[in-house]
This record gives structure tokens, C-alpha cells and sequence, in this order.
């Protein structure tokens, strides 16, 4: 059976990591499982962990006042899910649903948070790994935003 | 009087309407047989017609059906303007005029013996269906077939059908994902970068072929640099205003290339200064 240790060294957020920045992450993870159809997190609830998705996919939706929910993006096998707990106000901004059943490394962001105001090298690692995703999805939704199949006008 | 010559690539032959197929709410597929019951013109995977319709004018449309198939012409046509509104209007048994082939198509021999990823924006995936029939028709001249297409929402999606029948082949992987999905929708959501993330991609084993509006395909091929392609191996479709198609009117001028004869297939490396260029 894999370790969660080695599960996180094999993933390429985690990638050249200090051994022992490594060892406080294991410190901070747990393996869990959401049904399809649950909801993992929603809007507005405090936000103290971040997943690491090994299986299914998720859909992060927003719902408008009265209407349907919109899904905005899916995040799929091998991505980091949230990072809400990682700046204040410390709540989600999108509801988090499990379109298929997902099975995910969740780590303990309020943990985290505290290590990394502690030891400001292991803050600025996890920083600068989450700031690497922000902008890869920044990007994204900016092309996503420029609406490009539509007619030219 | 002088009759034209067959072979003359300014004299449009007749053709016969066979069927036109809605594929989206704007966009049709249009089978095509020569009037006079001949074969039609080989064709290569990326090259071009262009079609006349009678009375409104001449478009420049991509063939998109099987190049192995020689009695009739597809073509997927989106209607966006009073020219391709006609030309999806017609009815099975009208003429259309057709001259061409025209252009470079996509670099099928080039690909022989690689693995081949096919990277898709919306209509984009017309041009580049030739490429996928001719890689599935000769399967062992080829390595693993990739498939990424993005659309801009699940009911824009063209050939649903033939995606998922192409996902079950051998070697074949097919991803999809579209800007907006709705309640119904159970696949990915987000613009169609993201999905190599979910390819599994041999980069220096592989070629990869783009069409979409050309935003898209500026990201494309950043990404596929990212995922370790040369900009040698990395082909795209070029789109500008063709008219003459043979490279005399000059309307489809690009930097020091005309689309219509130097392309509309180039390989990356050949126009990577020019796609940043407002001007162009």
C-alpha cells in the first residue's frame, strides 16, 4: 500500500522538496473519499484544508441568486483543490461538488498556516507552489473569458 | 466560344448539394459529388476548396471529410454571414461551383511513425478530422493518437458521434472540455490547455497539428513548448481573406507567406515571429 509520503514526493506540487518540509506536510495529510453528488466544501465555509485529487473529478461551482449553479471550472486527477485557506478571510469562494466519486490526499491548511508563519522558508515554498497554480488557472480564465469560439463581431 | 479548361484552378466545376447535416445551432457539414459524375480531386488532410456559391459570392472552405473517399466532398461550415448562411441554406440537388484543392495540408508523412496530437478549438476540428480518419485508416504507419477539443459549450461540440467512437479505438486517447457546461454536462469544463494536464503525451516521440481561432492556438503551442515539443514538430492552420487561392491577389498575405499557397498549414517555427504581430 502506497504511503502518503510517498503518494505527495510522486506529485509534481511537492516536487524538490525539503525533506523535512515534506515530513511536516505527511504531519498535516489524510486520505479521504467523497460520494458523487457531495458537496466537498461550499461558499462561505471556513476554509482550513486544500486536496490533492488521486481519483474522480470535482466541479467548482457558483450559484447566482435563484438559478441553477454554473460550473466554472472541473479539476481532475492530480491537481490541488483550494487555496482559500491559505489567504484571509480564510473561506471558500466557490461551492466544490464531486461530480464522480472522488478520492483525495486532504492536507490540514490551518496546520499549515501556523507552520508556515513559524518558518517563514517552508511558507515561502508552499507560497510560491501555490502562486504557480494561481497563475496557470489565471491564465485560463482569462482565455476562457475572451469567449474564443464565438462569431467575431 | 472557348471552352474552359477542367484544369484551369480559376474555373469553379459544378458540383451537386448530396446532403447538408446540422451540427450545431450555426454550423452544418455539406457532402458535395461532382456534377458530371467523375471522381472528385484528391485531396490532402488540411487543404482547402473554395466554394462558389451562385449569385453571392466565393468562400474559401477547409475539407473536412475522409481523404480516402473519393466520390464526394465534405465540407463543416459555420453560418456567420450572408455568403456561408446561403451555403448552408442549399437543399440536396442544387449547385454549388468548387475549385481546388488549394494549400499545404497538414505534414501526414512528417507524422509517420509518431505519435500524433491533434489540438482542437470549436470549428477548428473540421480541418483536422481528415488527419484523424487518415491516422485511424493506417494505423500501424502511425504511434498513439491524441485528441484534445475544446468547445465553447456542449451543444457547440462538433462530431460528438465520431468523438466518442474514436475514443474506443486502440491507441487513442480523446479528451474534450467546453467554456461553459451546464447542470447536465458530466466532463471537463474549463478551455482546452488545461487538458494536457490529462494527456499522456510523448513529447519527443510525438508531432502535434492546431486549428482554432488563433488566441487558442497561441496558447497551444506555449503549451505544447511547455510539454517539451520543438517548435519543429508543432504544425498550425492559418486562417486570413482568400480569394484567388493560387497566391496572385495577395488578400491572404502573411508577413512574407500567402496562406492560401504556402499554407494554410505551417509549421511553427516558419511563423512564430509573425503571430504576435497586431499588424498581421
Amino acid at each position: 500500500m502506497e504511503t502518503l509520503e510517498r503518494i505527495l514526493a510522486e506529485h509534481l506540487f511537492f516536487a524538490d522538496l525539503d525533506q523535512d518540509f515534506m515530513s511536516l506536510l505527511v504531519g498535516c495529510a489524510s486520505n479521504v473519499r467523497f460520494q458523487a453528488g457531495a458537496y466537498i466544501f461550499k461558499a462561505e465555509e471556513a476554509a482550513n484544508t486544500f486536496y490533492l485529487i488521486r481519483e474522480g473529478q470535482v466541479a467548482l461551482e457558483i450559484f447566482p441568486p435563484q438559478h441553477k449553479p454554473i460550473i466554472v471550472e472541473t479539476l481532475g486527477v492530480g491537481e490541488i483543490l483550494g487555496w482559500s485557506w491559505l489567504l484571509p478571510p480564510f473561506v471558500w469562494k466557490f461551492h466544490a461538488h464531486a461530480v464522480k466519486e472522488v478520492r483525495a490526499i486532504a492536507l490540514d491548511g490551518k496546520c499549515l498556516r501556523g507552520k508556515c508563519e513559524e518558518n517563514h522558508d517552508l511558507g515561502y515554498e508552499v507560497l510560491k507552489r501555490f502562486a504557480r497554480i494561481m497563475e496557470q488557472r489565471l491564465e485560463a480564465t482569462r482565455l476562457q473569458l475572451l469567449d474564443v469560439y464565438a462569431v467575431p463581431r | 466560344m472557348a471552352t474552359p479548361a477542367t484544369n484551369d484552378p480559376m474555373t469553379p466545376q459544378p458540383y451537386c448539394v448530396r446532403q447538408v447535416v446540422k451540427e450545431t445551432h450555426d454550423t452544418f457539414t455539406l457532402a458535395l459529388e461532382p456534377g458530371n459524375g467523375s471522381h472528385v480531386n484528391p485531396f490532402q488532410p488540411g487543404q482547402f476548396s473554395m466554394l462558389w456559391v451562385f449569385g453571392v459570392g466565393e468562400l474559401p472552405i477547409s475539407i473536412s471529410g475522409d481523404p480516402a473517399k473519393d466520390d464526394r466532398l465534405i465540407y463543416t461550415v459555420r453560418s456567420v454571414g450572408q455568403a456561408t448562411n446561403t451555403l448552408v441554406s442549399q437543399r440536396a440537388g442544387n449547385s454549388v461551383g468548387v475549385r481546388g484543392p488549394f494549400g499545404a495540408g497538414w505534414p501526414m508523412d512528417a507524422a509517420k511513425g509518431k505519435d500524433v496530437i491533434v489540438v482542437a478549438g470549436g470549428i477548428g476540428l473540421a480541418p483536422l478530422r481528415p488527419v484523424i480518419y487518415q491516422v485511424l485508416a493506417n494505423r500501424k504507419d502511425y504511434g498513439r493518437l491524441v485528441i484534445l477539443y475544446g468547445a465553447r459549450s456542449p451543444k457547440e461540440m462538433l462530431y460528438g458521434k465520431e468523438l466518442a467512437a474514436w475514443a474506443r479505438q486502440r491507441d487513442t486517447q480523446v479528451l474534450v472540455t467546453v467554456d461553459y457546461g451546464g447542470l447536465s454536462w458530466r466532463g471537463h469544463v474549463g478551455v482546452v490547455t488545461t487538458l494536457f494536464k490529462y494527456a499522456r503525451l510523448q513529447p519527443a516521440r510525438s508531432i502535434a497539428v492546431t486549428c482554432g481561432p488563433e488566441i487558442m492556438m497561441r496558447f497551444v503551442t506555449r503549451e505544447l513548448e511547455t510539454q517539451g515539443l520543438t517548435p519543429d514538430n508543432i504544425y498550425l492552420s492559418m486562417e486570413r481573406n482568400m480569394k484567388c487561392a493560387v497566391g496572385f491577389c495577395g488578400h491572404c498575405q502573411y508577413g512574407p507567406h500567402f496562406i492560401c499557397k504556402d499554407g494554410p498549414v505551417f509549421r511553427y517555427d516558419q511563423i512564430r515571429p509573425l503571430l504576435d504581430k497586431y499588424e498581421l
